[in-house]
């Protein structure tokens, strides 16, 4: 069964993963085995990703990161929520992140 | 998992990273060590595995790591670990974990005598996300001794391996078409397509250089085995007869001549070596004093977006050069370029007979040259080859 993604828990950065910034591309490099579905590939982020992946760095719950973000862009929490979620259920199922604290 | 996907793959050259300026630095050649404990008949980079001198020159692992962060903070996505072997260095483990950490793939060329249990299951937690790639020097332990010239390699290659496949941990084994090893050929190809965890279709080098460091005993043994142009064909016939299509589709799509320009290898556009004393060259094989940038006085940056540059733009001033290389059409096809002339002659542009007989034994065969014709000595050399692609 698949483990979702809860907004009221904080997630941060896996340890098995390498994050790098590359040209203002942020560049997910696997650092341990099973990241990914071939060991030889990168992974970026798509731009609404980066913005994102940038304040989930298992400081505050997900909930303040989407309240943060739809103060910023001015955009409905809902929106918001949707992308929030589906990036963070796209990387915890990539193991690139992981639930902090 | 959502319709919409937030994460990208990218292919791990990483080419779509860069704009068309390309990085600084795509990729680090370390030549860990000179040393290694086999002797290889044909290798360009063996001194005795105890050798102190060596060993009190080399760069220390801090040196390396700190490296390894310069290279990262200019854009690096792949270090190559080689030597010499690698692996006789104490301190591999913690530079190699280094560089993964840093987020950088690894490439490590071994003979993989000195694989260990733990290094395996290192490589299998932690992986070089590329395939190591393993030197066979012969099938048996008769032929592989006679290559590397060192007692128990053969056995010890075979363990390395094994713990590789019982580690999970993806290779790729290399040969070397050798007086010794040639008649093994096919049985070497047929053990390696069957062999676990091997990642690819084995390979073998049949083209060898000469010592980068002048050793004129050590030069004329590799010389002395050395195939011919007619036996390079066919050995490469082997991999059927689209490899001669290849020759001709290639050398009609790689422009003209080279003129009085030296440095013509693509690859090499963002990618450096660096010895295992901290000087930093344009690839492993070219240590001409005049191309070598010493990093213990520098800094790698300066050598990637200044000394190199420079040394690329450099221009050959001899008219053998001019009258032969720069005006050949098989420049596509041809190993000329500064690290053999070096190797060969001890200049940076004197024409390598050796390379120039092996590209028109392959012109020949492709079509795109009579026997006896000098490639030089054609005035429509380029476009004879573009009307024979595809043909």
């Amino acid at each position: 069964m698949m483990e979702k993604i809860d907004l009221s828990r904080v997630y941060g950065p896996s340890d098995d993963v390498v994050v790098r910034e590359i040209e203002g591309e942020i560049v997910i490099v696997p650092l341990t085995s099973g990241i990914g579905d071939l060991e030889d590939e990168l992974f970026t982020l798509n731009e609404t990703a980066r913005d994102i992946w940038s304040r989930v760095d298992g400081s505050r719950p997900l909930a303040a990161v989407v309240r943060e973000l739809a103060a910023e862009y001015d955009a409905p929490e809902g929106l918001i929520r949707d992308d929030v979620v589906g990036l963070l259920q796209e990387l915890f199922d990539r193991r690139m992140i992981v639930e902090k604290g | 998992m959502p319709a919409r996907s937030y994460v990208r793959k990218v292919p791990s050259s990483g080419a779509v990273l860069w704009g068309a300026s390309g990085p600084a630095l795509a990729r680090l050649d370390i030549e860990l060590t000179e040393r290694c404990n086999n002797d290889c008949l044909h290798c360009s980079v063996n001194l005795p595995a105890g050798n102190a001198s060596a060993r009190t020159r080399e760069w220390p692992a801090e040196r390396w790591t700190g490296l390894l962060d310069d290279a990262a903070g200019l854009g690096c996505l792949v270090v190559r670990f080689t030597g010499g072997e690698p692996l006789l260095r104490d301190d591999f483990e913690p530079i190699y974990l280094h560089a993964r950490k840093l987020g950088l793939r690894v490439m490590l060329f071994t003979n993989g005598t000195l694989m260990t249990p733990r290094l395996a299951r290192l490589l299998r937690d932690v992986p070089p996300l590329e395939a190591v790639e393993v030197s066979v020097y012969g099938m048996t332990k008769e032929t592989c001794e006679t290559v590397t010239r060192a007692p128990g390699s053969f056995a010890a290659m075979r363990r390395g391996l094994g713990l590789l496949g019982e580690y999970g941990v993806p290779f790729i084994v290399k040969g070397a078409v050798l007086p010794p090893t040639r008649r093994e050929l096919d049985e070497f190809e047929a053990w390696a397509a069957a062999l676990p965890g091997q990642a690819g279709a084995p390979s073998w080098a049949a083209l060898f250089d000469l010592r980068s460091r002048p050793d004129a005993r050590r030069s004329a043994l590799i010389a002395a085995l050395r195939i011919d142009g007619e036996g390079y064909v066919r050995l490469a016939r082997r991999r059927g007869e689209e490899v001669v299509d290849e020759w001709r589709d290639f050398c009609g799509r790689s422009g003209g001549a080279r003129g009085d320009r030296l440095f013509t290898c693509l690859p090499s556009a963002a990618s450096a070596a660096v010895d295992a004393y901290g000087r930093l060259q344009y690839c492993l094989g070219l240590r001409h004093p005049d191309t070598v940038y010493d990093l213990a006085a520098g800094s790698l940056r300066e050598a990637m977006t200044d000394f190199l540059p420079r040394l690329r733009e450099k221009r050959s001033a001899d008219p053998a050069y001019a009258e032969r290389c720069g005006r050949c059409f098989l420049k596509g096809l041809c190993q000329q370029c500064p690290a053999k002339s070096w190797a060969e002659h001890g200049t940076l542009d004197t024409p390598v007979e050796y390379f120039c007989g092996i590209a028109h034994a392959q012109a020949v065969a492709a079509g795109l040259l009579d026997r006896g014709e000098k490639a030089w000595t054609v005035p429509d050399g380029s476009a004879r080859a573009k009307r024979r692609i595809g043909s």
